[in-house]
């Protein structure tokens, strides 16, 4: 072996640090920092597809632990801790929102006493890697890496439209391998406290990206962020402490494998922090309110990494959760957030904001199938994950490049897109179809998902999922119809992506074709082994082949159609005519001549049932609803148990 | 061996189900105008429809329309055809709701009034009925145990004792499967309406014909499901099939001839509430006595 693997993943967490100084020191947008940010970009991916190629590739994965001796990185540890701490003080003082000084210490300062009085367990392994990480590192190197090569030509542009905004893209950008590189930490960390730390720099993280703008709304809703992830933080500490005072336990992968029925109480509080970052009801809101950063943040929040923490958590503490209530009440607030997100998707127009329902509800999916603690439920939630990332990152990407555009991001103004940015359109298009079409990879995990909860016996769960289907269904195909709309007499519109866009849209777009194709052995190669580590079993194939053969014809179909039409040059013999508008369409189906000889204006609007389901209506209720769900878990299982 | 069997069948329903389907379809339209007291087209009126539809000058409204139609065509042939060669029942939904949403696009794409319209509506139908579909997929996993068709026609006992409730909610949502009146929201196959003709209105000549075509398949594939409430390994169930199929064919069209359009919310209240109702306590209680 070339490389020890070990030297690699060291690499990995610290290299984004030092790329983030790097980037950091050229203030300005220029040639010199595009090309830091690729080459470090590519240094990156290369590294993790590396480790991730060799794990997945070793005969057996449990040799990857390392580190016994971490006198030095400790005190980094604790080092990094106390100053993420003086850091949320000053600013949390500066902005006058003392709130979030509270949550802090209550989250840090307990921490600290058990490291520093001795009280934390030492002695074990720090850094695992198993499948499970290694698939989390081709998501955070792939798709991670491409949304800050995507972020380097955006933000040039972000600021040419947002003149009021302070060009602070060094820090933005510097901020985003920041993220990558507590990604990289976290994932390997087996030890609960560096985990923690790896956590708490997120969460920090993601309050200085959501306020990039510092507008006033900007503002507020980092600072909302920060408080619902800081509260999560606390749950994680409670976790961690009681772990390892009561149980003598210092690494997540004993909690999995230590056979103690109290160490429910632990895992419900992890499960606590992960609802939070995940941004599940009822702490959705700071996940909805992040879009008012530039769009690479919410691409990178989330896809790759933040809501990805979280339900990263639950796959990993989901054997203890089988047939427990934590797992049971997991559930049904995963099911309730896929649910009651899908129906306030249909209310929105916002591009983002839709994009933002529809991450909360396929969090909610996962967290769902995570909760039932069955092979097929894990099996479900990482194919899921890992669709989801490259779909929804992709959506975002393309979102931001329309914006920059055509100056919106409303789904109205992409009426008849597939005519104003072809290009743009059929990539979104392929993004929308990965989302919720049939052969698709987020339907085929979907279908999978409902396959393990009709097993595991929850009712409630298959009601809300097939209820759910049908909302989620509605919110994409009107969007999709929106883009798919020709409208005549109107011209292409300049596309002015830059090529570092580019570099990144291509790649994903790409992606999601192959992982169509893929699937099968994603399947066998990837998520088999995370399920015989997380189960010591052996699990039988999920999906059977035949319908594997199946689903491959459909694809074949999806993608020969066009291809095939093109070639038999279909409907080349018909007669064109405009639109019917039951008068006389003035000839650029947008206009009528109406009964007195007027031209009139027309347009037809997407459906969003506002009276029905709108945010005004069913936000309130549903985090009440989700709140009182947890309220009782962490009630009856933690103060059960005291 | 097996799959040459698979394939026969599969090729058997992509012929016979047309005819069946427009013969389905020229019942219909004969038992709804002896409901009305007229003397009613032929029973073979539809085919001639569609024949004349496929001899006249195609006029499109863009070049992609064409593609969505023939798209949704060859989707719901293929979709039919994995449900009588015995597939997995929720691939078979999943794929339908894929030809569905391609008809959708095919009438979003022409930015007409009317059919943009009709495309939303369609839109709600489908999220009405979407629930239902996969229930009755789930229903009969949790009947006998496997999504396979080919499985569930051994079974040993029918279906329909232990999915009473599915059976009701399917049958309902069909009024909307089948485009019948309360709940032909989309295209009004009633004239003179406010709809014109809804998700179809910028279709003219074979495009419109395939949209016939396809929603013969439709017809048979519905109606197989129905069937398979029925089915049983004993050949003797094949009958009691077809009787059902009759009588559920019967009540769509009486109740297309009783009762007046609803207002889009209402169909989505009712039905819902009537999946939530019947297929969900059905579920509940499969459920329960699956634990003991």
């Amino acid at each position: 072996m070339a490389f020890q693997i070990l030297d690699v993943v060291n690499f990995l967490i610290v290299f984004p640090f030092i790329m983030a100084v790097l980037v950091f020191i050229q203030k300005n947008a220029s040639a010199l920092r595009n090309t830091t940010i690729i080459l470090g970009g590519f240094t990156i991916m290369a590294a993790a597809i590396y480790v991730a190629v060799n794990v997945l590739t070793a005969p057996d994965v449990s040799s990857f632990v390392y580190l016994k001796e971490t006198h030095l990185p400790d005190k980094i540890v604790i080092g990094g801790e106390i100053f993420l701490m003086c850091l949320v003080c000053f600013l949390s003082i500066k902005y006058k929102k003392y709130y979030a000084i509270l949550f802090s210490l209550a989250g840090t300062i307990p921490v600290l006493w058990m490291d520093l009085t001795g009280k934390a367990v030492e002695g074990n392994t720090h850094i695992r890697i198993d499948t499970f990480a290694a698939v989390m590192y081709l998501i955070v190197g792939v798709v991670g890496i491409l949304i800050c090569i995507y972020a380097s030509g955006y933000m040039k542009d972000y600021h040419h439209h947002h003149i009021d905004v302070q060009d602070r893209s060094n820090y933005f950008l510097a901020l985003m391998f920041v993220f990558l590189g507590a990604m990289f930490g976290l994932i390997s960390s087996d030890n609960l406290g560096w985990i923690y730390f790896f956590w708490e720099i997120t969460s920090v993280c993601s309050f200085l990206m959501i306020g990039y703008t510092r507008s006033t709304e900007a503002v507020d809703n980092s600072f909302r962020a920060l408080w619902m992830n800081l509260l999560g933080g606390c749950g994680f500490a409670a976790g961690l402490m009681v772990c390892n005072m009561g149980f003598s336990i210092s690494n997540l992968s004993q909690v999995t494998s230590t056979n103690n029925k109290l160490l429910i109480v632990p895992v419900t509080l992890f499960a606590f922090a992960a609802l939070t970052k995940s941004a599940q009801f009822p702490f959705s809101r700071w996940l909805l309110g992040a879009m008012v950063a530039p769009t690479p943040s919410s691409a990178l929040l989330h896809s790759a990494t933040m809501v990805k923490i979280g339900v990263y958590m639950l796959i990993r503490v989901s054997p203890v959760m089988y047939n427990t209530l934590t797992g049971i009440m997991i559930t049904v607030i995963g099911g309730f957030t896929f649910f009651a997100a899908s129906l306030l998707a249909i209310t929105v127009s916002d591009g983002k904001k839709v994009l933002a329902y529809s991450t909360i509800s396929n969090l909610g999916l996962i967290t769902a199938c995570a909760g039932t603690g069955t092979p097929e439920g894990v099996w479900a939630a990482v194919m899921l994950v890992l669709f989801h990332a490259v779909s929804k990152s992709l959506l975002f990407q393309t979102v931001g490049d329309i914006e920059n555009c055509m100056g919106s991001r409303d789904i109205e103004d992409m009426h008849g897109l597939i005519i104003k940015l072809p290009r743009l359109a059929f990539i979104m298009m392929i993004g929308i179809c990965g989302m919720f079409m049939a052969p698709f990879g987020m339907l085929v995990s979907k279908w999978a998902a409902l396959k393990s909860f009709v097993d595991s016996g929850s009712v409630w769960l298959v009601l809300f999922l097939v209820f759910g289907s049908g909302s989620t269904l509605f919110y994409w195909a009107k969007w999709l119809g929106k883009i798919c709309t020709v409208i005549h007499q109107s011209f292409e519109l300049e596309d002015i992506t830059p090529r570092s866009e580019l570099v990144s849209i291509f790649p994903l777009t790409s992606l999601i074709i192959i992982m169509c194709f893929a699937f099968p052995w994603m399947s066998g190669h990837m998520v088999q082994p995370i399920l015989d580590e997380a189960f010591h079993t052996n699990i039988p194939d999920v999906i059977s082949g035949s319908d594997v053969i199946i689903m491959m014809i459909m694809v074949v179909m999806v993608f020969m159609l066009p291809i095939g039409s093109r070639f038999l040059s279909l409907g080349k013999n018909s007669k064109m005519s405009m639109s019917y508008v039951a008068g006389v369409n003035a000839g650029d189906d947008r206009h009528y001549i109406d009964s007195f000889g007027k031209e009139r204006a027309l347009y037809m609007s997407n459906w969003y049932m506002t009276d029905y389901f709108g945010e005004k209506k069913l936000l309130w209720p549903s985090i009440w609803v989700a709140a009182i769900l947890v309220a009782v878990m962490l009630i009856v299982v933690v103060g059960g148990a005291i | 061996m097996i799959e040459i069997n698979f394939a026969i069948k599969a090729i058997l329903y992509i012929v016979l189900a047309p005819l069946i389907g427009g013969f389905l379809s020229g019942t219909d339209r004969l038992f709804a105008a002896r409901m009305q007291g007229r003397q009613g087209p032929p029973i073979v009126q539809p085919f001639y429809d569609v024949n004349k539809l496929l001899s006249k000058q195609t006029t499109v409204v863009n070049s992609i329309q064409i593609l969505f139609v023939t798209g949704y065509l060859i989707m719901t042939v293929f979709t039919g055809a994995l449900f009588f060669a015995g597939g997995d029942m929720l691939l078979v939904f999943f794929a339908l709701s894929m030809s569905e949403v391609m008809m959708v696009m095919a009438a979003y794409s022409t930015n007409g009034p009317y059919s943009t319209m009709g495309a939303q509506r369609e839109l709600l139908q489908m999220m009405c009925y979407e629930p239902m579909t996969l229930l009755v997929a789930i229903g009969f996993y949790y009947a006998h145990g496997s999504f396979m068709v080919s499985d569930l026609i051994k079974a040993d006992t029918p279906a329909i004792l232990q999915l009473p409730g599915f059976f009701i909610g399917f049958v309902f949502i069909l009024i909307i499967k089948l485009r019948k009146s309360p709940f032909d929201l989309s295209t009004s196959h009633h004239m003179h309406q406010e709809m014109v003709k809804g998700l179809t209105t910028d279709l003219s000549g074979s495009n419109l014909a395939f949209v016939e075509i396809a929603e013969w398949y439709d017809t048979v594939l519905m109606m197989g499901i129905v069937g398979m409430f029925f089915i049983t390994s004993s050949p003797l169930s094949r009958i009691w099939a077809l009787i059902a199929c009759a009588v559920v064919f019967f009540i769509e069209t009486l109740i297309d001839n009783i009762f007046p359009r609803v207002k889009y919310i209402t169909m989505l209240k009712v039905t819902w509430s009537v999946i939530l109702i019947f297929a969900g306590t059905n579920l509940l209680i499969l459920n329960v006595l699956k634990q003991f």
